[in-house]
C-alpha cells in the first residue's frame, strides 16, 4: 500500500536507552550542566544588576565565604539540608516519594521546642537532653510513618498524603506559637531559654555549630553504609526496583515500606532538634525555610548516594547564600536565589537525559535516497 | 451574614478553582506537575509586571484604556504561565525528567520569580513608586454586572462577581465537558491511563502531554492573576498568594479529578479557608487549627478513596511516569 514517499520520512535520529555510562563520563555531562547553569545565571544577573561577569561571581563567592562567620553560617546551611537529604533518601530509593519532610523535620522541631519550654524547670540537664531527642525522633516517626501505613495497605498515594501532612503540621506549630508566645498573643516565642540556655546543644570549643555538623556526617555516614552494605538496603532497593520481584524473593514489602519510613521519620526528627536546640532556639512556621523540598532536589541530584550529597548540598548552599550577597548589595529581593537554583537545578535535571539516553543518528543507506 | 460567608467563600475559591482545573487537565495526561503553586505565582507576577509597565506609560490613571488595561496583564500572565508549563513539559516529556523533582524545582522557581519581580520590579523600572499598586487595573477587572445590587441576596451569590469568576467556572465546565464528552478527552484519558496503549493505539502521546500541560499550566496562572487583581486589589505583597497552590492539588484529589465537582470544592474550600472569621469568640490560637481543615478534609478524601477502590475515582494509572516508548 504504502510507496517509498512515506518511508524517507522516517525521523533523523532516534533515542535509545544508554547502559551504564562510565562514572568520570556521567560526572562530565553533570559538570558542564553546571557550568551552563552558572553561565547563564551570571547572565541573568549582569542583566539585572549590571554588574560585570567577573563581578558577579566574586560577589557570589565574598557571601559564602567572606568571613569566618560566613563560612560557619555556610558549613552549618549545608549540614542542616545535608541532614534532611539524608532523611529522605532511603524513602526514594525504594520509590517512595515522601515529600513531607518539610512537615517531619518541623514536628521534630516542635517536639523539641515543648520539651525546652514545659520541662526546663523540672528536669535536670542530661535527662532533658534524653527526653529532647526521644521527643523529637518519635514525633517524626509519627509524622512518616502515617502515610507509610496508608500506602503499604491500600496503596494510598503517598506524594499527596505526604504533601498535605506538611500543612497540618505549619498549622499546628501556628497554634502553639500563639499558645506560648511571648509576649502573650504576639505569634513570637522568641529565643527559648535565652538567659538560661537550657536545653541548647553545647558549643564545642566555642563553635556553636560544630556539634550539628558533627552529628550530620556520622549520619550521612551511617546511611552510606546502611544503603549499601546492609541487608535493610538491599531490601530496600528490591523494594525501589520492582515489588513484585521483591515479594516474589520473599521480602515483606509492607515491613520494609514502614521500616524505611521510620528511619526517614526519625532522620527528620532529629534534623528538627538540630534546628531547634542547636541552631535557631526558637520555633517559627518557617524554621524549616523550603528544605525539605530542596532536600528532595539534592537527594535526587546526588543519585541518592549520601557521599554525593554532601556535593549536591554545597552546590544549592553556596548558590544560596551567593545569592543573597548579591540582592542585599543591589537592594534586590532575597528571593533572587530561588531563582538562580530553580535555573541550576533545571539544568541539571536537563543533563541526566543525557547521561540516560543516547541520540542515534539515524545511518543513512546507500540507495535509499535515489 | 450567611450571604456575605458564601460570597467571600467564591471569592477565596476562585483561585483555587483555577488552579486546580488546571491540575487536572495536566493530570489527565499522566504529569504530576508539582509547580503549579509555583506556575501561579508567575502567572500573578507576569500580569503585574504588564499593568505596571502599561501604567507607566501613561500621563494620568485617568487615561487608562479599560480594554488594554485587561488584554496586557491577561496577555503577560498567560504568557509567563505557560512557558512555566512548556519548561515542565520539556524536561519531563522530552528529556524525560523526575516529574516530582522537576516540579518541585518549577515551585521553586517560580515563588521566587515571584518574590523577586515583587521585590525589585521598582527598583529595577526606575520608578518612584512607593510600593506596586495598580488600583487602575484592578478596577477594570472588577467590574460587575450593574443589576447584582437590585436583586438582594440573590444578586449578592450569584450576580456580584468580576469577569475571571465566570470565566473560571466556565473554564472548568469546558474542561469537564472536554475531558468526559469528546474525542480528545478520551484520547487524553487514555494517555494517562496507559500511554502504551495509546501509542498503540495511533495517538501521539507526546503532543497530547504537552498541549494538557501548556494549557493546565495557562489555567492555573490565571488563578494567580485572579488573586492579585481581584482579590489583592492590584497590590501585590510578596507570600501573600500564600500555599493556595499546594490547596489547589489538594482540592483535585478532592474532587476525584473532575473539573465540575471542583467548582463546588473550591467554594468549600474558600469556606473552610475562612471560616474562622465566621465563629464567634475564637481564640487566635484556634484560628490556625481551623486553618488546616482544608488539608485534613483532603487526606481523609485521600484515603477513602484508596480505600474504596472504585475504578472510576481513582488517580490516573500512570500519574507521574514519565513515558519512553522503547521501555515496555
Amino acid at each position: 500500500m504504502h510507496n517509498n514517499e512515506k518511508h524517507k520520512r522516517e525521523p533523523r535520529f532516534h533515542i535509545a536507552k544508554r547502559d551504564a555510562l562510565v562514572w568520570w563520563k556521567a560526572w562530565l555531562i553533570r559538570g558542564c550542566a553546571v557550568l551552563t547553569a552558572l553561565v547563564v545565571s551570571g547572565i541573568i544577573t549582569v542583566l539585572l544588576t549590571g554588574l560585570n561577569p567577573i563581578g558577579v561571581y566574586a560577589t557570589m563567592i565574598d557571601g559564602a565565604f567572606g568571613t569566618t562567620r560566613r563560612i560557619w553560617s555556610l558549613f552549618q546551611n549545608i549540614a542542616m539540608l545535608l541532614c534532611v537529604g539524608v532523611a529522605v533518601t532511603p524513602a526514594f530509593k525504594m520509590r517512595f516519594w515522601n515529600i513531607g519532610a518539610e512537615g517531619q523535620v518541623l514536628v521534630g522541631g516542635l517536639a523539641t521546642a515543648a520539651c525546652m519550654i514545659l520541662f526546663s524547670e523540672t528536669l535536670s540537664t542530661p535527662v532533658l537532653f534524653i527526653v529532647m531527642i526521644a521527643a523529637s525522633i518519635l514525633a517524626g516517626m509519627v509524622w512518616a510513618v502515617i502515610p507509610a501505613f496508608f500506602r503499604a495497605n491500600w496503596n494510598t498515594n503517598e506524594t499527596l498524603f505526604t504533601l498535605m501532612m506538611n500543612y497540618i503540621a505549619i498549622q499546628l506549630v501556628s497554634f502553639f506559637t500563639y499558645q506560648w508566645s511571648v509576649p502573650k498573643g504576639s505569634g513570637q516565642i522568641g529565643v527559648i531559654n535565652r538567659a538560661t540556655k537550657i536545653g541548647w546543644l553545647p558549643a564545642i570549643g566555642g563553635h556553636s555549630y560544630l556539634l550539628n555538623i558533627l552529628v550530620v556526617l556520622a549520619l550521612t555516614v551511617f546511611m552510606y553504609f546502611y544503603l549499601r552494605h546492609s541487608k535493610h538496603g538491599y531490601e530496600i532497593s528490591v523494594v525501589g526496583e520492582s515489588e513484585n520481584t521483591a515479594r516474589y524473593i520473599g521480602i515483606n514489602v509492607k515491613k520494609v515500606i514502614i521500616r524505611t519510613m521510620l528511619l526517614s521519620g526519625a532522620i527528620c526528627g532529629i534534623a528538627g532538634l538540630l534546628l531547634v536546640s542547636g541552631t535557631d532556639h526558637t520555633i517559627t512556621r518557617d524554621t524549616v525555610a523550603g528544605r525539605g523540598f530542596t532536600a528532595i532536589m539534592v537527594s535526587w541530584l546526588a543519585k541518592f548516594n549520601p557521599l554525593y550529597m554532601i556535593l549536591t548540598s554545597f552546590l544549592i548552599v553556596f548558590l544560596q547564600k551567593g545569592a543573597v550577597e548579591i540582592s542585599t548589595t543591589f537592594g534586590l529581593n532575597d528571593s533572587f536565589s530561588d531563582i538562580l537554583t530553580g535555573i541550576i537545578i533545571f539544568f541539571i535535571i536537563g543533563s541526566e537525559f543525557f547521561i540516560n539516553y543516547a541520540i542515534k543518528a539515524r545511518t543513512v543507506q546507500k540507495g535509499e535516497n535515489a | 451574614m450567611l450571604v456575605t460567608f458564601i460570597q467571600r467563600a467564591v471569592v477565596q475559591g476562585i483561585p483555587l478553582l483555577l488552579g486546580s482545573t488546571g491540575e487536572i487537565i495536566t493530570e489527565k495526561s499522566g504529569n504530576l506537575n508539582l509547580g503549579i503553586p509555583g506556575i501561579m505565582y508567575v502567572g500573578g507576577i507576569s500580569g503585574v509586571i504588564g499593568a505596571f509597565l502599561y501604567e507607566q506609560s501613561l500621563a494620568s490613571p485617568a487615561a487608562i484604556n479599560p480594554f488594554l488595561a485587561v488584554f496586557i496583564p491577561l496577555f503577560c500572565s498567560i504568557l509567563g504561565s505557560l512557558l512555566m508549563g512548556l519548561i515542565y513539559a520539556v524536561l519531563t516529556v522530552t528529556l524525560r525528567a523526575n516529574q516530582n523533582v522537576t516540579g518541585l524545582a518549577l515551585t521553586t522557581f517560580g515563588v521566587g520569580f515571584g518574590n523577586f519581580f515583587g521585590g525589585s520590579l521598582i527598583k529595577l523600572a526606575k520608578s518612584d513608586m512607593p510600593s506596586i499598586s495598580l488600583t487602575a487595573t484592578s478596577n477594570c477587572f472588577r467590574q460587575t454586572l450593574p443589576f447584582a445590587n437590585d436583586l438582594g441576596w440573590f444578586g449578592k451569590i450569584f450576580f456580584s462577581y468580576s469577569f475571571l469568576v465566570y470565566a473560571a467556572i466556565i473554564i472548568a465546565l469546558l474542561a469537564s465537558y472536554v475531558l468526559n464528552r469528546t474525542r480528545i478527552g478520551l484520547h487524553l484519558r487514555a494517555v494517562g491511563e496507559n500511554p502504551a496503549t495509546a501509542d498503540a493505539a495511533g495517538i501521539n502521546v507526546s503532543l497530547y502531554k504537552y498541549a494538557a500541560t501548556c494549557v493546565g499550566s495557562v489555567v492555573a496562572g490565571l488563578g494567580g492573576l485572579y488573586y492579585v487583581m481581584d482579590y489583592a486589589s492590584g497590590v501585590w505583597s510578596n507570600n501573600g498568594f500564600g500555599d493556595r497552590g499546594w490547596l489547589a492539588i489538594a482540592l483535585v484529589i478532592f474532587a476525584v479529578w473532575r473539573p465540575n465537582v471542583s467548582i463546588l470544592g473550591s467554594i468549600l474550600f474558600g469556606g473552610l479557608f475562612i471560616v474562622h472569621n465566621y465563629i464567634p469568640n475564637l481564640s487566635v490560637s484556634m484560628q490556625e487549627i481551623f486553618k488546616m481543615l482544608p488539608y485534613v478534609v483532603t487526606i481523609i478524601v485521600l484515603v477513602v478513596i484508596s480505600m474504596r477502590e472504585s475504578r472510576e475515582n481513582q488517580p490516573p494509572a500512570h500519574l507521574g511516569v514519565s513515558y519512553f516508548r522503547e521501555e515496555r
